[in-house]
C-alpha cells in the first residue's frame, strides 16, 4: 500500500487527484465486496477527502472490475465471521461495521465536492447504497442495481432506505426493497435514480466529462447549493443501524447467509 | 407486434452473437446454462442485454426455474 494525500494504492481501492478531479477505483476481486479490508481503506479515504477537497471540485467513484461497480456487502466474510464468534460478539461487531461505514459514506455524501458514481454491470446492495450516495449517477447500459437483502431476512444497513427515500418517492423505494428486483440503467433512469445512459465502457469517460463541466462553476456556489438541496438523513441512518442489528439477531439471517454461501445455485449474486 | 417465435428467434441471434456459440446449434428447448456455458454473471448479463433488446423490464424472479429459450420468449413476450 502506498499512499500520499493526493495518491493512494491500496489492495482494494485507489485514488488519484488530478486537475482537480479525484478518481477513486474500486479493484477488489471478484467484484468489490464490501468487506473489512475495503472498509479500512475507505476509512483511509474518508480521512483524506477534506484536504483533497481544498484542491478538488468533484470526485468520480468507479469500478476497475469488469464484474461490475460493486456487489455489496462481502457476505462470505460476514458469514465466517458470524460463525466464529458468538451471537451477541457478532452483533456487537455488525453494529461496529455499520457504524464504521456509515461514518465514511456520511463523510462522502456532505463532502463540497459534486460526486459521481460511474457503474457499469453489478451494482447490488451495499455497492448500490454507495452510487446513491453521491450526487450523479452515470450508469453504462449494462448495469443492473438492486436491493436483495429481504432475500437474506436483512434490509440495506450501508443507509441505502434512508438515501433512496432522499431521492425517490416512497412507493418506488417500496418497490425496490419488498421485491428485491434487479433492475436495468434504463429503469433506473427512468425512476430519476439514474442522471445519464451512456454506452457499454464510457460511463468513466462521461463522468470526467461531466466533472470537466462541474469545473467551470464556483466552488463555493456548488457547495452551498449542495448542502442546500441534498440534507443527510442521519437520525434514518441511525435507525436503519438499529433495525438491522436486531434482525441480523434472528435464525432466519444465519440460515439465509449459510445458504447464500455453500450455494451452487447459478445466481450467487442474488441471495 | 411480434410473434413468440419471432422473440424466440431474436433471442437465439443474440444469445448467439454474444456468447460467440454458432446459431445453428442453439435450440429452443435447450437448457441456456448448459448450452451457451454461462456463469449467474453472465445471466444477469444476458437478462439486461434482453431487456435492452426488446425494451422490457424483465424482474429477475421472473426467471427463476427458466433455464430454456422457449420459456424465456414467453416470459418476454408477455411484456410486450
Amino acid at each position: 500500500m502506498t499512499s500520499a494525500v493526493n495518491h493512494f494504492d491500496g489492495q482494494a481501492l485507489s485514488w488519484e487527484l488530478k486537475e482537480g478531479v479525484i478518481e477513486l477505483a474500486l479493484r477488489r476481486e471478484p467484484c468489490n465486496e464490501i468487506g473489512l479490508l475495503t472498509l479500512g481503506e475507505l476509512e483511509v479515504f474518508a480521512a483524506a477527502l477534506d484536504k483533497l477537497s481544498h484542491e478538488a471540485h468533484a470526485l468520480i467513484i468507479h469500478s476497475s472490475l469488469k464484474a461490475g461497480f460493486c456487489a455489496g456487502a462481502d457476505l462470505r466474510e460476514l458469514h465466517h465471521r458470524s460463525q466464529e464468534l458468538g451471537r451477541v460478539e457478532a452483533t456487537a461487531g455488525v453494529r461496529d461495521f455499520l457504524q464504521r461505514i456509515h461514518r465514511v459514506f456520511n463523510t462522502i455524501d456532505a463532502a463540497p465536492l459534486t460526486t459521481i458514481a460511474a457503474v457499469h454491470g453489478v451494482t447490488f446492495g451495499g455497492g448500490f447504497e454507495l452510487a446513491l450516495v453521491c450526487d450523479l449517477i452515470i450508469a453504462d447500459k449494462m448495469a443492473r442495481f438492486c436491493f436483495p437483502e429481504l432475500r437474506l431476512g436483512l434490509i440495506p444497513g450501508f443507509g441505502g432506505i434512508p438515501r433512496l427515500k432522499r431521492d425517490l418517492g416512497n412507493a418506488v423505494v417500496r418497490d425496490l426493497l419488498l421485491t428485491g428486483r434487479s433492475f436495468n440503467a434504463a429503469k433506473a433512469q427512468q425512476i430519476g435514480l439514474v442522471s445519464q445512459i451512456v454506452a457499454e465502457g464510457e460511463a468513466l469517460r462521461v463522468a470526467r466529462s461531466t466533472a470537466e463541466q462541474i469545473g467551470k462553476f464556483d466552488r463555493h456556489t456548488a457547495s452551498t447549493a449542495k448542502k442546500f438541496i441534498k440534507p443527510i438523513p442521519y437520525e434514518e441512518l441511525q435507525e436503519e443501524i438499529e433495525i438491522f442489528c436486531d434482525l441480523f439477531n434472528r435464525p432466519a439471517v444465519e440460515a439465509g447467509l449459510r445458504k447464500f454461501v455453500e450455494s451452487a445455485d447459478l445466481q450467487p449474486y442474488l441471495p | 407486434m411480434r410473434t413468440v417465435d419471432q422473440t424466440l428467434d431474436e433471442i437465439l441471434k443474440l444469445a448467439a452473437v454474444h456468447f460467440k456459440v454458432p446459431r445453428e446449434k442453439l435450440a429452443p428447448d435447450d437448457d441456456f446454462f448448459r448450452t451457451l456455458g454461462i456463469d449467474s454473471l453472465q445471466t444477469l448479463d444476458l437478462l439486461t442485454r434482453l431487456e435492452n433488446h426488446f425494451n422490457v423490464d424483465l424482474p429477475d424472479y421472473e426467471l427463476q426455474g427458466v433455464s430454456d429459450f422457449r420459456t424465456l420468449a414467453s416470459r418476454i413476450q408477455a411484456r410486450l
